[in-house]
């Protein structure tokens, strides 16, 4: 790779990496609560439907990321009633959860298929963005991306530096012991579970009106499911998100510019890069049990019956 | 303290373990009712148009059968790994394999094909598969990856793999460069059972899967040990019962029967090899399992009661011009439906306030 290149693809792979990065971001705190929501593919399909029809409506991005993140939310607090109130099984109630944002998501979003749309502006600092290769990635993305690397660190910060962060953490690890102490089990979960909610719709938000941009249906092909294997890949700690979502952003983009110059394998054996990358991954995370063991929260996809 | 509280059974109730699955039913039309009527249609005409007049004709009643038989495959296979909490969710992508697998015998011996074609590519297609689901079963067992994420992964491998093939090495020679193979010629081609209708041999096979895996599951002692991991993980490993093993022959197992339907829908209804051979089958498989309760007579009614989502997804789309996924959306609330209202088996509903316990009562 050249030097002038370098600049536009570690670019590229920071926008590919920001769906992944809100996405497995909330998904982490959702599960450091002890839920297991396996429907982040469906709240962000329905983040990126209803992002995208808030922002053709209104001709403003700023409510589309607001729109989505909403829909997300009101996705994940129909699963935190049926997991959190109802006691539903969780595995089973997120795949419904995602089977339903599909479905919803098309049926919304059937007006919109191919409306074009402007884009997100990127930000222009004078002097900075025009710096040699660095400039561009660094200082020249969309606000969106920033605010998903701002994340990474207010996650970490309220999970292990603040009270209510223990206390959530308490909830994942014992629920009964949380209860005993007098904490609110179902809330502090319900809470967490819409959290995971938003940024989910975000992370869609971010695909429909600043990646691509545009609506497709079932566009955010299988980066919901990447995003919880990510989570599993950091070992539930935030720093390692960041790391897991670029490295799939760049084997996204390694996919991408390979079929642009005409690489001599066939696209669609590229394409399956991003997928094999996860199971590879997955595979060299999840062999180590004693580490899944050790930082996974203990209570994960139990459920939490008050007495 | 709350005005409507859950108050724990001692006991299953009886009455809605087979209640539930209805109320889930008709909660799921009464919201299909008000989706219609807000998005601007008769909703009486639009349930009519997607539910019932799908099945006021013959030709409706057979695709509804032939609809119901990769859903009732995959779905008895799904259901006994669940038992045994092992979530296989991959079945659309093992669907696909064995229709790439067992397809491409077909193409392979176009035109030379005799009596043993067919067995051939019946074999052919469940061990495209069984092979599939090993994946997922070897990371599992031997890495500890979570056979949800790896399952559903390699659907994504599953469906680019029978794109490329489609788009390359299957496609029609004489086929104007159309992403499709040949049509399948008649050795290649699972006879059709009743005349008039599509219903065809893989009906029976369904038929069969069904009452396998009920014996399987009730009358035979892995059945046994599947049940027992599922409910306890912690006595089955103290009665020494190999998790590996569950978690291996439910894998093979569901995925032999998912690659099974994959080559009856290219061999049956199909008759080649498309880009897309099923409309989500193995995905809704899923909630075909939840519905049937696990229990294979279940699932063949769970089933038919998906197909008439598909059809009317259909019908939908032609009469009312609404996307096919409105299937996804009832199937989607049916299930959430099913797994709310279960809560009624191990609870009561009590309204009003709780009745403060008098202190001291119990010396």
């Amino acid at each position: 790779m050249s030097i002038e290149v370098a600049g536009p693809v570690i670019a590229a792979m920071m926008t590919a990496a920001t769906p992944l990065l809100f996405a497995a971001l909330g998904e982490l705190v959702v599960e450091k609560s002890g839920v297991l929501n396996l429907g982040v593919e469906g709240m962000m399909l329905g983040g990126a439907v209803v992002g995208f029809a808030a922002a053709v409506l209104t001709g403003s991005s700023a409510v589309g990321f607001v729109a989505g993140a909403l829909a997300g939310l009101l996705l994940a607090a129909l699963f935190g009633v049926l997991t959190l109130g109802l006691f539903t099984n969780q595995v089973a109630t997120g795949l419904a959860l995602t089977l339903f944002g599909v479905g919803l998501s098309s049926l919304v979003g059937q007006g919109y298929v191919g409306h074009p749309i402007a884009d997100v502006p990127e930000l222009h600092i004078p002097v900075l963005t025009d710096l040699p290769i660095i400039g561009q990635p660094l200082f020249g993305q969309s606000l969106p991306v920033y605010l998903a690397l701002a994340a990474v660190p207010a996650v970490h910060w309220f999970l292990f530096r603040t009270r209510a962060g223990l206390v959530l953490r308490a909830v994942g690890e014992n629920h009964t012991a949380a209860h005993a102490l007098g904490y609110k089990v179902i809330r502090i979960r319900f809470l967490a579970v819409l959290f995971g909610g938003a940024m989910s719709g975000l992370g869609g938000a971010y695909l429909s009106l600043d990646y691509t941009p545009m609506w497709a249906e079932g566009m955010t092909a299988g980066r919901g499911w990447i995003a919880l294997a990510l989570v599993v890949f950091a070992t539930w700690k935030p720093g390692r998100v960041l790391a897991g979502a670029w490295l799939f952003g760049g084997v996204t983009i390694l996919q991408l510019h390979a079929q642009g110059v005409g690489f001599a394998v066939p696209s669609q054996l590229l394409s399956m890069l991003p997928y094999l990358a996860t199971v590879l991954v997955l595979v060299l995370i999840s062999r180590d049990v004693t580490r899944i063991r050790l930082n996974a929260p203990a209570s994960l996809g139990k459920i939490f019956y008050p007495d | 303290m709350s005005f409507i509280r859950l108050e724990p059974r001692g006991q299953a109730s009886p009455l809605w373990v087979y209640g539930a699955p209805l109320l889930a039913v008709a909660l799921t039309l009464v919201s299909g009712f008000l989706l219609f009527w807000a998005m601007g249609f008769n909703p009486v005409a639009a349930l009519h148009a997607f539910f019932v007049a799908p099945l006021t004709s013959a030709r409706g009643i057979g695709e509804l059968v032939v609809k119901a038989t990769p859903l009732t495959l995959c779905a008895v296979g799904l259901a006994v790994g669940f038992r045994a909490n092992v979530w296989n969710i991959g079945a659309e992508g093992q669907l696909t394999l064995g229709a790439v697998t067992g397809g491409g015998l077909a193409l392979a011996f176009y035109g030379e094909g005799g009596w043993w074609l067919l067995p051939l590519m019946v074999a052919g297609g469940i061990a495209g598969g069984m092979a599939w689901a090993a994946i997922p079963a070897f990371l599992r067992t031997r890495f500890n990856a979570s056979e949800i994420l790896t399952s559903l992964m390699l659907t994504y491998v599953a469906l680019l793999l029978l794109s490329y093939l489609v788009h390359g090495p299957y496609r029609d020679p004489d086929g104007f460069a159309f992403p499709e193979s040949r049509l399948f010629e008649e050795a290649a081609t699972l006879p059709v059972l009743v005349s008039g209708t599509r219903i065809h041999l893989g009906a029976l096979f369904a038929l069969a899967a069904v009452a396998g895996c009920w014996v399987l599951v009730a009358r035979t002692f892995v059945g046994f040990q599947i049940r027992v991991i599922g409910l306890t993980p912690a006595a089955a490993g103290y009665a020494g019962f190999k998790e590996k093993k569950i978690i291996w022959l439910t894998l093979l197992l569901s995925g032999g029967l998912s690659g099974l339907a994959g080559l009856g829908e290219v061999a049956g209804p199909i008759g080649q090899i498309v880009p897309s051979v099923s409309p989500g089958y193995g995905f809704t498989a899923i909630i075909v399992a939840f519905l049937g309760r696990l229990h294979p007579v279940g699932i063949v009614l769970a089933a038919l009661l998906m197909a008439l989502s598909f059809i009317g997804g259909e019908a939908a789309q032609i009469g009312l011009g609404l996307p096919k996924a409105i299937t996804g959306v009832f199937q989607g609330m049916l299930l959430f439906f099913l797994l709310g209202s279960d809560v009624l088996i191990r609870y009561r509903v009590r309204v009003g306030a709780r009745k403060t316990v008098s202190q001291g009562a119990t010396a």
